[in-house]
């Protein structure tokens, strides 16, 4: 038998949202002791099929063996029984609760808590594994790589065999990163399979034994790492050949369009997200911003078009500050923002109006009287489509119903056809497939070339190095660095994402005139 | 001195129905569920609770009655909310208007009905032997009925279930993220229907007490928007079943105050009176609004229904 051979087998498995199918007829074997890469575009059905390895999805149809033996999960309990543990994109820890408590949550445990027997034993864990963790922790205190050290840590105690990991670097400095690939060769040589979800080819190459492939939630090949290499994978999951490579374009040294001085800002709780902040964006660069998630970024972007009160500082634009200005007469002078939230529609457009009507959101105030003239933003909005290529069946279909690329680039479009002096976009790539990433590099390419001074804050620093011209690192809300992307890697920037290296605070006055642009 | 317990005395025992009515939608919240339906579990409590304990004029089942009526009413909450994954502010509203119903219905013929004789008497105060003979606070709190002692011992036991037992780590965990507790391998959907039917039937003693003993007659609408004290109490305790107790009398004593107020001779408006707990109410969530610790902020994901393959 092959199953024998085997340690997990997914046969012609099928599974559909409403009439979205997510996964149809995949196959997936993987063995044991090996790290087996799945990779695939977003939307391309690898965390669907996963979910249904670890219980928390029903397949519609098809058949799961676990070392030869058919399982059906009903819950995540089920499979956690047999063995696997996953580890989600979006980690499954309880905030309030410590370290400790998470790791037990859920297990058969004595009816009390036996609070200092179970920290020996997970210190003792920790140990044995070499993972770094203290037990007394509560989750709201940790660090991203902190948390996903736990939930590793947590499917370990449940004595998994099978790991399966939910793009786990999407949110990891490169140092982390490098930690977690310790790790999970670590698990490997222990003789657990483990499952690796991602998009990034490098990433692979880097810790796979085998890949295989998905496209448009169909399995299009399972390959051996040392068959193949980025481009031949990047083929495979776009189903054509494929240029990878982001263009720079090299401009002029301009003027500066917008200076940000000493600019601090609190939220809401009181907490300091924005830390004396100084820098300056010119004419026809893009900077990059480079952070771990909830730096600051947000903050910076809405303190920048007036949404996010300001604590002190200065936002020079045209020789005046725009601190204390509403976001209309921010809109107004050049600026704008195009935020892409992690879910995509919370901020910038109304999920359930059209494309008209979410451009009339931006114009209307330009008009005079109390109707509306929809004439005009009909006009542009068969312009934005053919000018981004959106597919949509229409300007009057309501943007929920469009996939997650063409949302972004209903809002992309909208901003940059009010001409603005200044963009902000904040992940406009997240969750693009590579074309439509490519798509919108070009897009923000263009608008340098045409002298708009861009703000992009991006998740991958891949991109930030091969897109911008300079990188300003924050970290909790500080400046650590800005350095010019065509002289730095990816380490330096990792190390000025923790806080570990600050340029700002040896020297302050030399290093701003090495990060210059020139 | 002999005011101050006296005053005390009937504080503990005006704030016991609302001590298990904010017990019951702690544990509710707890997991989750946000059951708007206080009211009408307590009137449904105290009018099924009342009959039982007419027909039978046996204390015990008049009050395993008045939960299994509590918790009847909190199923149909559940069932919509858990099951059918209904707006929870929907059906807790829809719960009490039921329950308002439902007694005015079924006890349409015994209003103005007085509590036998028998019962009364089971529920007469009862000094603890030793605790009862210290000055004070022995007087306050160990001269009061049966009911009053089983009001402190279900906030304490709730308090441990809650904070020391892992069954009660897991409910909590259920409130604040109910999609890492089911990874976790917790049975999410029992967890809710088990806390909430619970709730309830802590909701319906609450009731019982007013219909058995504080009255101790049926009226209608005996509860006069207790429960909704109750709601806001839950927030004034953090959902901490030992603050319960101080939030719960605390209140028992604003219930009463008017009268002793005008024993004393001042002339004060009974409607000014009868507004002062909602008055109180208000002010506690303004300043329980403000407040900023993450631990104190109530279950996260309370008010959300809870649906394992939503994407």
């Amino acid at each position: 038998m092959i199953m024998e051979n085997n340690y997990i087998s997914m046969k012609n498995i099928n599974k559909s949202f409403g009439k979205v199918v997510a996964n149809r007829n995949v196959n997936l074997s993987v063995s044991q002791g090996e790290i087996h890469a799945l990779l695939g575009e977003n939307g391309s059905g690898k965390s669907t099929l996963m979910n249904m390895l670890s219980g928390v999805y029903t397949p519609d149809s098809g058949s799961i063996f676990i070392k030869g033996e058919e399982v059906q999960f009903a819950a995540p309990k089920d499979a956690i029984k047999a063995g696997i543990g996953m580890i989600y994109q979006h980690f499954k820890l309880i905030d309030v609760l410590t370290a400790k408590e998470n790791i037990i949550l859920g297990q058969k445990n004595s009816f009390f808590l036996n609070e200092k027997a179970l920290s020996e034993k997970i210190r003792e864990m920790t140990v044995r594994f070499g993972l770094d963790i203290d037990p007394d922790k509560k989750v709201y205190n940790m660090s991203v790589g902190e948390k996903q050290t736990l939930e590793i840590l947590k499917v370990l105690y449940r004595g998994a065999e099978i790991l399966i990991l939910d793009e786990p670097t999407a949110v990891l400095t490169p140092q982390e990163t490098e930690k977690l690939f310790k790790i999970m060769r670590k698990m490997k040589e222990e003789g657990c399979a483990v499952i690796f979800i991602t998009h990034k080819m490098n990433e692979v190459m880097e810790v796979a034994d085998r890949i295989t492939v998905l496209r448009k939630g169909e399995t299009v090949k399972t390959v051996e790492k040392s068959a193949t290499n980025p481009k031949h994978l990047a083929e495979l999951m776009m189903g054509c050949p494929v240029d990878l490579s982001i263009k720079r374009i090299e401009t002029e040294k301009s003027k500066v369009a917008i200076e940000v001085r000493n600019l601090s800002a609190v939220n809401v709780e009181g907490v300091e997200v924005l830390k004396g902040m100084n820098f300056e964006i010119y004419s026809g660069e893009i900077l990059g911003v480079a952070g771990i998630a909830g730096s600051g970024q947000k903050e910076l972007c809405e303190a920048i078009v007036g949404l996010h009160p300001v604590k002190q500082g200065e936002i020079i634009f045209n020789g005046e500050n725009l601190v204390g200005k509403s976001p209309a007469e921010i809109i107004t002078k050049g600026i704008s923002l195009s935020f892409i939230p992690e879910d995509r529609l919370g901020m910038g457009l109304v999920a359930s109006m059209d494309i008209v009507n979410n451009v009339v959101l931006k114009l209307y105030q330009k008009q005079k009287g109390i109707f509306i003239n929809r004439k005009p933003a009909e006009q542009k909005s068969m312009e934005i489509i053919e000018r981004l290529s959106i597919q949509t069946p229409g300007i009057k279909h309501p943007v929920r119903m469009l996939s997650g690329g063409n949302i972004q680039k209903v809002l992309l479009g909208r901003e940059l056809d009010s001409k603005p002096q200044v963009l902000i976009t904040a992940y406009p790539v997240r969750g693009l497939d590579v074309n439509s990433c490519y798509t919108i590099y070009d897009l923000l390419n263009e608008e340098k070339q045409k002298g708009v001074a861009v703000l992009y804050i991006g998740e991958d620093l891949d991109v930030l190095l091969e897109l911008c011209d300079r990188i300003m690192v924050i970290c909790a809300g500080e400046i650590t660095g800005i350095v010019d992307a065509r002289d730095t890697t990816k380490e330096t920037i990792g190390l000025m994402m923790t806080g570990a290296v600050n340029l700002n605070r040896e020297g302050e006055k030399s290093e701003y005139d090495n990060a210059n642009y020139n | 001195m002999e005011a101050a317990v006296s005053f005390l005395h009937a504080a503990i025992v005006a704030g016991t129905p609302l001590l298990f009515a904010t017990l019951g939608e702690i544990i509710t919240e707890r997991s989750g569920n946000l059951n708007l339906g206080v009211e009408g579990m307590m009137l449904m409590g105290a009018v099924i609770g009342f009959m039982v304990g007419l027909a039978t004029e046996s204390a015990v089942l008049a009050l395993l009655a008045a939960m299994i009526a509590g918790a009847g009413g909190a199923l149909i909450y559940a069932f919509l909310t858990i099951t059918l994954r209904a707006n929870q502010i929907v059906s807790g509203l829809t719960l009490t208007i039921f329950g308002s119903g439902f007694a005015d219905f079924v006890g349409q013929d015994l209003i103005g009905q007085i509590a036998p004789e028998k019962l009364r008497m089971f529920f007469r105060p009862y000094s603890l032997p030793v605790l009862g003979d210290i000055p004070f606070i022995g007087q306050v709190l160990f001269r009061q009925d049966v009911f009053v002692y089983l009001g402190y011992l279900t906030a304490i036991l709730l308090g441990i279930y809650l904070f020391k037992t892992s069954v009660g780590m897991n409910l909590r965990s259920i409130g604040e993220n109910p999609g890492a507790a089911d990874a976790a391998g917790i049975n999410v959907t029992l967890y809710k229907y088990f806390h909430t039917l619970l709730g309830g039937a802590l909701c319906g003693l609450g009731g019982a007490y007013l219909s058995l003993v504080y009255v101790p007659a049926l009226q209608e609408g005996v509860t006069a928007g207790r429960g909704w004290i109750a709601v806001a109490l839950v927030i004034f305790a953090t959902w901490n079943p030992y603050k319960a107790i101080f939030g719960a009398y605390l209140f028992g004593g604003l219930d009463i105050i008017g009268f002793r107020i005008q024993n004393l001779g001042i002339n004060v408006s009974q409607y000014f009176i009868d507004m002062l707990p909602y008055l109180v109410t208000i002010t506690v969530l303004v300043v329980v609004s403000m407040r900023k610790s993450r631990e104190k902020a109530g279950p996260k994901a309370c008010g959300i229904p809870y649906f394992r393959e939503e994407r």
